[in-house]
């Protein structure tokens, strides 16, 4: 069984048509990487993925379960994590207290009014673990506000780990990056390979056909092409559609 | 009781619908532009109402003194804007709340200083002062001048928003901010001039209750709470549903208060109906805000898109 | 960092101990300087921060703007008022009958407030707590809207509430206790909850947390601690009013927490001392200022209280305590 299935999926905004009637699946395990120029629809399909927009029409089975009407939290709880474009990390706390509340996010109850976070094994361990796989591990008590943004980045990653997900749904997380923070995030993302399905949203062309078991297309909300990051290479109408030949090239 | 009488106490609720939609137009303008929330409105009222009273004991015309406290109010409310208020805008509506919860205190005590504590009182102008005949009821001249003359305002605005070019800035401005601003319009300017003519209109409201009210300081607090129940409830930033709102509200208050005691003195035991009617009557216009909020969190006409 | 906290005291820490120890020694200095009308005066204040210190649950560490707490305040000090009219005069039972009224009344009102935000939110709590004042009013039975006296103070067996020195040490543990609960409470998994919605409650969803639930818990626990205030008012005054439901009462709430500093454990304590000492300053202002000023000042003490609020909006966002809290480094 596919880990997602979108099916026929449309989203109007008045007269204009967002996404035009996309399918796509991941399998288990499977880096998806979507391309496509500005405009194309990307942020609206995670937005529509993640649960923050209803689609106009089609569905979303995640594991088989359709859960194309249900809130944000819900989804977010079955393992559908997603990273933000905009880092939107919890500048206040430190790099431990945001690992900390998305590992209490699926950890049992939040209505506890007295034992300090700060001594529960329960969130302090698994944080830990997760900071310690992305390399924060030496700023954990750190406040972010105090963080780089390459840091945050890596902290928005650590925290989609730490919801125990199912499947990662990667906003460009490379955005904004220098080109040193770019080369760490690879690192990371392909140790994460295979052990997550992760949908990824990315600019850096380098990154995606790197990563990617497969790739998917977007031009004005519909896919144009979908394969493997050599055959998209080759594709003539996603070359005439969107790719630069030195974009290939690099 | 008689047709007659319900039909007055419709019109008084009309009455006081015209004064509170007089009130609400400018606020909700600036709190759906600028975002701002303003609790002195209700001051601006109180401003208005002494002043004219003030002049009217001095000139003895009605209408020269409404007419320069109309413009006195407006002189306040730019000199308001431009030095304090415009300082808040962006910031937290907990600090725009705070800020103008405390210029409450300070004109409260200011008209307390000039005017002293005791209500001051304001005579209803000569030419006012008997009664019109409409459909075989008679009923006060002046409280008729009310209605016609906030209806005459009402229908101006409804004018100067939908038909001019300044109009067309605000109806944007409510409606997305950052769109007129990539527009080019100076929108900070736009608020300015609606900050401004709002504090007029409520300024026009304080002097067209002044002969029907006892004027006296802190009465623009009771009316305050109910221009912002009708701005909430009709959709913050939007004309059409202030205009709604205040009508409701104002007839609906009006209504309950003269009716609902006997109603409920009929139904239940008079020795709880004495205590309970004019409670209940009060609660009324909060049961409707309540519900119409707990179904429509964004009022009954939202002017934002999002 | 909590090592941290242990090791370095300071400043903002250290203005915090010696203010509680200032309370707790406070009826004995006033006996001793034979003046013990400040044991009343102080008791007041210890109330008000009960109070404020609730609302700065909602509004400090939720990012809740509410102008309608004084309704709580209210159902405490009406229970009380309304119990010992009808001849029950156990204080413990007082306190079970207001809380179980407070979450009666404070989950469905809630639950309403909660679907709006911004602006809605603050003028629909204002919305509920004045038809619970119109209400009050209507009690003609109560009192109206004069209000009326209590017959007695609660009987809170063995203690004796009736001495005004056993009433302020009875106060002083109910602060204590608040204190002591939300010290606990921001710093529990709860905490963290209310506290990541007051600084992005989308986010908060995309983690899979069901915001709304813990919003309500927390509005109705401000509540319940406001209405903790109302049975202490009511009881020290020995008077129920409806100007305490009054909405001007709501507002010096959120002045004294703002006052204090909002979203900090002591801020509505500093805040609400602050505020009704000056009150109390400036209503008998006696220094000898040229051109009759302190005249002036002393019979218009309320526009200077407004004047104060303006420049505390405009210039100390983060209020007395915040303000030290933020130069130590900003540790709650």
């Amino acid at each position: 069984m596919s880990l997602l299935e979108v099916k026929g999926l449309v989203k109007r905004f008045g007269g204009l048509l967002a996404t035009d009637n996309l399918d796509l699946t991941i399998k288990p395990g499977e880096l998806h990487a979507i391309i496509g120029p500005n405009g194309a629809g990307k942020t609206t399909l995670i937005s529509q993925l993640s649960g923050t927009l209803r689609p106009t029409e089609g569905s979303i089975l995640l594991e088989g379960r359709d859960i194309t009407r249900w809130p944000v939290h819900r989804r977010a709880a079955l393992g559908l994590a997603r990273s933000y474009q905009i880092t939107s990390v919890f500048t206040e706390f430190t790099v431990i207290e945001n690992v900390m509340l998305a590992v209490q996010a699926r950890s049992g109850s939040s209505f506890s009014f007295w034992t300090n976070v700060h001594s529960d094994a329960a969130l302090v361990e698994p944080a830990r673990d997760i900071l310690r796989q992305v390399g924060l591990l030496d700023v954990a008590d750190v406040p972010v506000a105090r963080i780089a943004h390459g840091g945050r980045r890596q902290l928005e990653i650590a925290m989609s780990l730490a919801m125990a997900p199912r499947l990662l749904l990667l906003d460009e997380p490379m955005a904004g990056m220098s080109h040193s923070e770019s080369k760490e995030m690879v690192t990371l993302l392909r140790r994460l390979k295979g052990q997550y399905g992760i949908l990824l949203v990315e600019h850096d062309m380098s990154a995606v056909f790197a990563l990617a078991d497969r790739i998917t297309v977007l031009v004005y909300g519909k896919p144009i092409a979908c394969g493997r990051p050599e055959e998209i290479r080759k594709d003539k109408a996603v070359r005439a559609a969107y790719l630069g030949e030195e974009e290939i090239a690099a | 009781m008689s047709m007659s009488l319900i039909a007055a106490q419709l019109l008084n609720g009309l009455q006081l619908g015209i004064l509170l939609f007089l009130m609400s137009a400018g606020l909700t303008l600036v709190m759906g532009i600028m975002n701002f929330a303003n609790l002195a409105h209700g001051s601006l009222y109180m401003i208005g109402a002494y002043i004219a009273a003030a002049l009217h004991a001095m000139t003895g015309s009605f209408v020269v003194s409404a007419i320069l406290a109309v413009a006195g109010t407006l002189v306040v409310g730019y000199l308001l804007e431009r030095l304090l208020l415009s300082r808040l805008y962006g910031v937290e509506d907990l600090y725009q709340v705070l800020a103008t919860f405390g210029l409450i205190l300070v004109f409260n005590q200011t008209v307390k200083i000039i005017w002293g504590q005791a209500p001051v009182f304001m005579s209803t102008p000569e030419f006012l002062s008997g009664t019109v005949t409409l459909f075989g009821l008679s009923y006060p001249s002046y409280r008729f001048a009310i209605i016609v003359a906030g209806l005459l305002v009402g229908l101006g605005l409804y004018l100067a928003i939908n038909r001019t070019r300044v109009g067309m800035w605000i109806r944007a401005g409510a409606s997305d901010r950052e769109m007129i601003a990539a527009l080019g319009v100076n929108i900070r300017l736009v608020n300015t001039l609606v900050f401004a003519i709002g504090a007029a209109l409520a300024g026009f409201a304080g002097v067209m209750a002044g002969p029907i009210l006892s004027i006296q300081p802190g009465m623009g607090e009771p009316i305050l709470v109910l221009v912002l129940v009708v701005i909430v409830t009709g959709g913050i930033g939007s004309i059409r549903g202030a205009f709604y709102g205040a009508l409701v509200v104002g007839i609906v208050d009006t209504i309950g208060r003269a009716f609902l005691p006997a109603i409920m003195r009929a139904l239940l035991d008079p020795e709880i109906a004495r205590g309970a009617g004019p409670a209940v009557a009060s609660i009324l216009i909060y049961v409707f805000m309540a519900t119409v909020l707990a179904l429509k969190p964004n009022g009954l006409f939202p002017a934002k898109y999002r | 960092m909590n090592t941290n906290m242990l090791s370095r005291m300071r400043l903002s820490n250290c203005v915090a101990l010696v203010l509680i120890a200032a309370f707790a020694v406070a009826p004995l200095v006033a006996h001793g300087i034979g003046q013990p009308f400040y044991i009343v005066l102080i008791s007041r204040i210890m109330i008000f921060a009960i109070a404020a210190i609730g609302v700065n649950l909602a509004l400090g560490y939720v990012g809740m703007v509410s102008l309608g707490h004084a309704l709580y305040i209210g159902i405490g000090a009406y229970a009380v008022a309304i119990s010992l009219h009808s001849g029950l005069a156990n204080g413990w039972a007082h306190l079970l009958i207001a809380l179980a009224a407070g979450g009666v009344i404070a989950v469905p009102i809630g639950l309403v407030c909660l679907r709006t935000s911004g602006f809605g939110f603050v003028m629909i709590t204002l919305a509920f707590s004045q038809m619970f004042f119109y209400l009050a009013v209507g009690l003609r039975q109560y009192g109206g809207d004069e209000g009326m006296p209590l017959p007695s103070r609660s009987a809170f067996f063995p203690l004796d509430a009736a001495n005004a020195t056993t009433f302020y040490y009875m106060a002083f543990f109910v602060l204590m206790l608040v204190l002591l609960l939300l010290h606990r409470l921001i710093h529990a998994r709860f905490g963290m909850v209310i506290r990541g919605c007051k600084l992005n409650e989308a986010r908060m969803r995309a983690l899979g947390f069901s915001t709304l639930r813990h919003k309500l818990v927390a509005y109705v626990i401000s509540a319940e601690i406001c209405v903790l205030a109302g049975v202490l008012l009511a009881n020290l005054t020995r008077f129920a009013t409806p100007s305490y439901l009054e909405w001007i009462m709501s507002g010096d709430l959120v002045v004294m927490t703002v006052l204090g500093g909002a979203g900090t454990l002591i801020g509505p304590l500093v805040g609400a001392t602050v505020w009704v000492v000056l009150e109390e300053l400036l209503a008998s202002f006696y220094i000898d200022l040229p051109w009759n000023l302190s005249e002036f000042i002393r019979s218009n003490w309320t526009a200077v209280l407004g004047i104060v609020i303006i420049v505390v909006t405009l210039t100390l966002k983060k209020g007395l305590y915040g303000f030290l809290v933020a130069r130590d480094g900003g540790v709650r």
